[in-house]
């Protein structure tokens, strides 16, 4: 575990509800350079609202979230995104009307520069940066395996290519932090067992395999997992963190979380 | 996008292109030819058609990139052409400014008047949007009329034809060119906008606008960004029309006309470039058709008939889009390309 990193993303007292539901109850946490941290708990428990508040959906009536030492709560979507957090969503929400291709080219939006006029006018200035970013997309295609469905539309996909493809327009955006919900919901193992290693990829960086592409060559050094499965959460991440019915449980390494009496209660009940 | 067997592309530049092989420019080449030679063998009535279906075309791109691509549904389109019918108009005529400086004002009134429209589209969506779009149309109309020592009210305004340096568009074959030239760089830009990066960005709005947030398109400025171009194309065609007609008002927008420049869209193929053209082009054609067919059924069925076969044919056409192809044209060209580009081995 990577205790002595930097802190990229604090989360501070952070507290949510509707009406009367109380979906976060005051949850702190840490999310470190270098570091997968998993959120995990039951259904309901408060997972997808951390990501929401994160990325500002959701304005929390109290408490703060910082990235890089910056208050990011109750700020527009749009604006977390060009800070560099990019987030893959548990129901795809991909743009359907539009190619694979297009779909990452669409999330470079925030690196690219023309405006409409240039863009009508094409030729020249637009032409030139399309062809740019069309290269980091490529690379991007290319790392995650699919140039078979690189021109065709995303709403005829599987759902499996699509999670995939998700996965890739979140990282067209060369964001610093990745928050990933539910990666591998309704996947065989087969398909689980990719995108895991895309995750463990993304996360090491590959080095000289990419070198034009800072993304993929560097790595995304912090990304934060929301997962369902077990066996995956505790194989790949370095730091668990257990949520129940919006309160934050436990927190530790997968052998500690393992051993927890808190987090067997929460998951499977009380012996009584 | 198929290629003809034996082209490959070998550079992402060529991967993007349009017109990719010689034949695709020889093609492109020929048919605009075909176009400016118009006015040399065509009559004065067909003429008048085809402008008529230039501006219309150039409308519908407006309406296309504001609808079929950012999703934001408007009903007020022909409202907004009355704006910059009305900029254009009183500009020319009342302050005896050149056609050539009141079109781009004319633009840029009406895309200031769409942006004002188009500040709840953050706030409403689908059919709430629509109602206000509706409403835009309407108070439109209204100021129009209120301002009647303006622009004439309900009386009109006499519009002067466009000239540069002592020449007058005044034959029909002289405006056919004006609208056909703006009406090709129309095209132009349109198709190229919804290429590049605004582009993308309204598709993204118009597929999933909570995804487009958190991936980076600020949402308001680009629904804004497409009410403002829609809104420049509707000025653009609404000026070029009074000043064909020579002669400014409310009846030559009526509330139909947007309802139709929708229709066209659907018959066309929302989202498609193209689509907007064939959409245009064919419900413009069918209005024709009407005209020849219609009296020659009143006096074979019923007097009454050729009244409202204008209205039943298009709704027919549009219900008939609705269910059997619902991407329009464009998505038929695209088959029939395919076809062609396969044949006779269809795999």
């Amino acid at each position: 575990m990577a205790t002595d990193q930097q802190v990229r993303l604090r989360i501070e007292n952070l507290s949510l509800s509707f009406g009367g539901v109380r979906a976060l109850i005051d949850v702190s946490l840490d999310i470190r350079d270098g570091e997968i941290l998993a959120i995990i708990g039951p259904n309901g428990a408060g997972k997808t609202c951390i990501l929401n508040c994160i990325n500002g959906f959701y304005k929390p009536q109290q408490g703060k979230i910082a990235y890089n030492g910056q208050k990011i709560t109750r700020m527009r979507p749009d604006k977390v995104a060009k800070l560099g957090i990019a987030r893959t969503f548990q129901n795809i929400e991909l743009y359907t009307g539009l190619t694979t291709q297009d779909n990452l080219m669409a999330a470079r939006h925030v690196l690219m520069k023309q405006n409409f006029i240039t863009s009508a006018l094409y030729f020249g200035w637009a032409h030139k940066e399309e062809i740019e970013h069309r290269r980091t997309v490529e690379e991007i295609i290319d790392f995650l395996e699919i140039e078979s469905i690189r021109k065709k539309v995303v709403g005829v996909l599987p759902y499996g290519l699509r999670k995939r493809v998700e996965l890739g327009r979140a990282l067209a955006l060369e964001p610093k932090v990745l928050l990933l919900d539910e990666p591998m919901a309704g996947m065989n193992l087969e398909e689980k067992e990719d995108i895991a290693r895309f995750i463990i990829d993304v996360f090491e960086g590959q080095g000289d395999t990419y070198p034009n592409t800072p993304v993929l060559r560097d790595g995304i050094k912090t990304i934060i997992l929301v997962e369902h499965d077990m066996g995956v959460v505790m194989d790949i991440a370095d730091r668990i963190i257990v949520l129940d019915f919006g309160r934050k449980i436990a927190e530790g390494t997968p052998a500690e979380i393992k051993a927890n009496p808190e987090v067997i209660k929460a998951y499977l009940g009380q012996e009584t | 996008m198929g290629l003809p067997s034996g082209t490959f592309n070998q550079s992402y530049g060529q991967d993007m292109a349009i017109f990719r092989t010689r034949t695709h420019w020889v093609m492109l080449l020929a048919f605009l030819i075909f176009l400016f030679a118009c006015p040399l063998f065509f009559s004065d009535r067909i003429l008048t058609i085809l402008t008529i279906i230039g501006i219309t075309i150039i409308s519908v791109h407006g309406l296309n990139i504001l609808t079929g691509y950012c999703g934001q549904i408007s009903l007020g389109h022909a409202g907004f052409m009355a704006v910059g019918a009305y900029t254009s108009a009183v500009l020319t005529a009342k302050l005896d400014w050149s056609f050539w400086a009141a079109l781009p004002c004319a633009a840029l009134a009406a895309g200031m008047v769409g942006l004002l429209f188009g500040l709840p589209s953050l706030r409403i969506k689908g059919f709430y949007l629509i109602m206000a779009t509706i409403a835009a149309h309407f108070i439109i109309m209204w100021v129009i009329l209120q301002l009647y020592s303006v622009t004439g009210g309900g009386n009109g305004l006499a519009v002067p034809r466009p000239e540069i340096g002592g020449f007058v568009f005044k034959s029909k074959g002289s405006y056919f060119y004006l609208v056909l030239i703006i009406a090709c760089l129309g095209t132009f830009f349109a198709k190229n906008l919804v290429r590049t990066r605004a582009g993308r960005a309204f598709i993204a709005i118009r597929d999933n606008d909570l995804a487009a947030e958190v991936m980076g398109v600020n949402l308001l400025s680009y629904k804004l960004l497409a009410f403002f171009i829609g809104c420049v194309y509707a000025g653009v065609a609404g000026s070029l029309l009074v000043h064909y007609f020579a002669f400014a008002t409310v009846d030559q927008f009526p509330f139909m006309n947007s309802v139709w420049y929708l229709g066209m869209l659907i018959v066309g193929g929302m989202g498609s470039t193209a689509g907007a053209i064939f959409g245009a082009v064919s419900l413009k054609l069918l209005d024709e058709l009407v005209t020849i067919v219609g009296p020659i059924l009143s006096a074979a069925v019923a007097p009454q008939a050729a009244a409202s076969l204008g209205l039943i044919m298009r709704g027919l056409v549009i219900i008939i889009f609705l269910i059997f192809e619902p991407r329009g044209l464009a998505h038929r060209w695209q088959m029939v390309k395919a076809y062609y580009r396969l044949w006779p081995f269809s795999h």
